[in-house]
């Protein structure tokens, strides 16, 4: 795809523009673009969320259905997170089986959720050893704008927080809320020259390397990271890129707690496992 | 399928289930351009139904031999979020979105003006985030307004819906229960300026007379569908001048 | 809608659009006539010139047209060609006869490489749209330093404006040498303050290009933020609405 190669203009001013403290689109390095996000607009989801940063949005959709646990975790819930860069996102995007690319995004969530343990899986046991609920986090990009891991987790999170355990539509009882222990969000670097610029936009992904993203939990504990692309960062680097990544991730918190309506369960969290 | 006990899908007043007459449409609304990436984009509700439909093109045709030397060539792509439907549906095209696909995209093919550029594709993309009976009619519907929002030169545009029969009645715009429940499922698309038929499928049980009514309900409902098209376009162009408008003697202020 | 609005709503045509059934009209651009009447082929605006309707397009992609003047990344260069992407349908391949050197066979990476940018000129679009590129023109060469950036190429016509007026404009104010392709690939170079000052003029004016009083409007915008500087510049290019689907 010609949008691989990125012409040397283009690279050029965005490194300058790096290296005297700038960014293209005048944001400071670490300043986020405008974020919205947007919950239950799929009815049928269990859990649905809209999130945009910038032009940048995906459509993330949770599915829940009984099913049969791991033989190792007789009495835990199963969750699942796929996620698919579908062609309507990008020109570069195409169609076909999942590609490294949306495998390492998924897996990414993922890690952020499940080590993180978000969900209380322990309570979405319907009956030990036989059934259990099945959760499926789906992430949909419908407009790449950069910085995809940011937009997915964010997603991911609105959409869990929004879900509701559909007891009635199996019949097992009423509805209840999805049973979650943290607020985990993810923050996501990238190295442009000697900067360290947040939240990348789709020149600054493009140019970039390598990229760091990092999760936080509201206690300010680190609980997933992930270093991509070719390129190495200084030990200085990334400590750099944690701490700025607290403070991004505490406010990224505030307005997901405001718009999922969530604030009594976030003060009830214990710390750590 | 029968209707389970106590479910009727008409009253005796003949209104249906969400009160609609046998030739309603369900609420549709649209709004043009709401990607960024995409050359042309349309989001489109319909009922309960979610869509959103881009356009990229035209551009080079992988694979390759896919190319026409002549004239360009409209793909489409119809797939369900695995989150659109009650049960999870799994990530990935399966034989009923790639039939859709197939005929979604050679729907669209005879407005568009293909001979201008040979060699190339005309991508459409339709991403179903949430399904309620008619996503191929809404999918179609979206598209043909994505296209022309990406400034494909078309001699028209495509509008579609589906009618079907339920009780015994010809109605139009089928609902899930409707679906479900009901007898027949007709979905058709039309070029409302030329009239020309460009999606016809069927399943069921209709005589020669319902499904003249049937068609006609289609044809008038497409017409109408069409100029809700029209004006998803118009305003998209209206909005951002209106918003100009109001926004800059104020934007001076603060400047000043 | 008020009246000013409805008028603005009744100029924008959609594909199928009737223009004219009197008969007496002849068919401009981007519109097809079927016996006495005329259509339009695409969305746009429909105008008048004389006695010919047409239909100034507000999307679609770059369609290559002969002596187009254009800016090019190189793609990957052979032995004796480069191939280039100008925002046509497919990347084109440049021969080493059409440029204004002498490059021996192999050496074509010492003139121009992958990654590079361009100034070239459409020398042919033959009826099966297969493109030739051409450097041997005054005003083509390669472009380094500054800033390349794309616009639609539908709104090249309103950056350029009447007699190059619009970019005038932009380049008086802002201090900056600029070159708009028609593909829609703009090259701007100056100081980094006035070069992003000048993209924002030009990204002012592909977003309402559609309306009226446009130079107006844009020298008021460049005189207003010449003062306030740029940081509300920048801002200001952030605070995007928040545009809701339904």
């Amino acid at each position: 795809m010609s949008d691989d190669i990125v012409s040397d203009i283009k690279r050029d001013y965005i490194v300058n523009l790096a290296k005297q403290g700038q960014r293209y689109d005048g944001r400071a390095f670490d300043e986020y673009r405008p974020i919205s996000i947007e919950t239950g607009l799929i009815s049928r989801a269990e859990g649905s969320a809209r999130v945009r940063i910038g032009d940048t949005e995906v459509v993330v959709g949770v599915k829940m259905a009984p099913g049969e646990p791991y033989p190792d975790t007789p009495a835990s819930g199963v969750m699942t997170t796929s996620a698919e860069l579908v062609p309507i996102a990008s020109p570069d995007f195409e169609t076909g089986p999942p590609r490294p690319a949306s495998i390492e995004l998924a897996r990414v969530v993922d890690r952020g959720i499940r080590e993180t343990d978000t969900i209380d899986l322990e309570k979405l046991c319907i009956k030990p050893g036989e059934k259990v609920w099945m959760s499926f986090i789906d992430i949909h990009v419908v407009d790449y704008d950069g910085n995809l891991f940011d937009a997915a987790s964010l997603g991911a999170m609105a959409a869990l927080l929004s879900a509701k355990v559909p007891y009635a539509r199996f019949e097992l009882g009423a509805d209840q809320p999805m049973p979650i222990n943290h607020y985990p969000v993810s923050t996501t670097a990238i190295k442009l020259g000697p900067a360290l610029v947040f939240d990348p936009g789709l020149m600054e992904d493009k140019v970039g390397r390598p990229r760091l993203t990092v999760a936080h939990d509201e206690h300010n504990a680190i609980r997933a990271m992930q270093k991509g692309l070719i390129g190495g960062f200084t030990l200085e680097e990334v400590k750099e890129i944690i701490a700025t990544s607290k403070v991004k991730a505490r406010e990224m918190r505030e307005q997901l707690v405001k718009v999922t309506g969530r604030e009594a369960d976030a003060r009830n969290t214990k710390p750590g496992h | 399928m029968k209707p389970p006990p106590g479910l009727k899908l008409i009253d005796e007043n003949g209104r249906r289930m969400d009160g609609r007459r046998p030739d309603e449409l369900r609420k549709i609304t649209m709004k043009a351009g709401v990607l960024k990436r995409a050359d042309g984009s349309c989001y489109l509700e319909w009922g309960n139904n979610k869509v959103i439909a881009g356009v990229y093109g035209p551009r080079e045709v992988h694979p390759r031999h896919d190319q026409d030397a002549t004239q360009a060539i409209v793909r489409c792509r119809y797939s369900m979020s695995p989150f659109s439907v009650d049960d999870r549906k799994r990530p990935g095209p399966d034989r009923r979105s790639q039939e859709i696909s197939k005929l979604l995209g050679e729907a669209l093919s005879p407005v568009v003006l293909r001979q201008m550029f040979p060699r190339t594709a005309i991508d459409v993309f339709c991403e179903i985030l949430e399904a309620e009976a008619g996503t191929r009619c809404a999918a179609l519907t979206a598209a043909s307004v994505a296209l022309a929002d990406a400034g494909i030169p078309m001699k028209g545009m495509v509008a579609s819906v589906a009618a079907g029969k339920i009780d015994n009645t010809v109605v139009l715009d089928l609902r899930k229960e409707e679906d479900n429940f009901g007898d027949t499922d007709l979905p058709v698309a039309i070029i409302p300026k030329t009239g020309e038929i460009v999606l016809l499928q069927m399943d069921g049980h209709f005589t020669d007379d319902e499904f003249d009514v049937a068609m006609q309900y289609s044809i008038d409902a497409c017409h109408q569908i069409h100029g809700m098209q029209k004006q998803a376009l118009r305003e998209k162009y209206l909005d951002a001048a209106v918003e100009k408008r109001m926004s800059e003697p104020a934007e001076s202020e603060v400047m000043l | 809608m008020s009246q000013e609005q409805r008028e603005e709503a009744a100029d924008i045509v959609v594909p199928g659009d009737l223009l004219d059934d009197s008969g007496r009209l002849k068919p401009g651009f981007n519109t097809y006539k079927e016996g006495a009447n005329i259509f339009a082929l695409r969305l746009g605006v429909r105008q008048m010139r004389g006695d010919q309707v047409s239909v100034l397009a507000l999307s679609g992609r770059y369609d290559p047209q002969r002596n187009d003047l254009i800016i090019g990344t190189i793609l990957e260069a052979g032995p004796s060609i480069w191939i280039i992407d100008i925002r046509a349908p497919s990347p084109v391949t440049m021969h080493v006869n059409d440029v204004p050197w002498k490059v021996d066979f192999g050496e074509t990476t010492k003139y121009m490489a992958p990654g590079d940018t361009v100034l070239l000129k459409v020398a042919f679009v033959d009826e099966i749209k297969k493109i030739q590129l051409t450097m041997k023109d005054r005003a083509c060469r390669k472009l380094s330093g500054g800033l390349v950036f794309e616009v639609a190429p539908s709104k090249v016509p309103r950056i350029i404006g009447r007699g190059g007026g619009m970019t005038n404009v932009i380049k008086t104010a802002t201090n900056t040498r600029m070159f708009v392709g028609q593909n829609g690939v703009i090259w701007i170079d100056g100081e980094p303050q006035d070069v992003a000052l000048a993209m924002a003029a030009v990204r002012k004016v592909e977003s309402e290009a559609h309306t009226s009083g446009l130079t107006d409007k844009v020298k008021q915008f460049l005189q207003e933020h010449r003062r306030s500087g740029m940081e509300q510049l920048k801002r200001a290019s952030l605070e995007k609405e928040w545009s809701s689907w339904g």
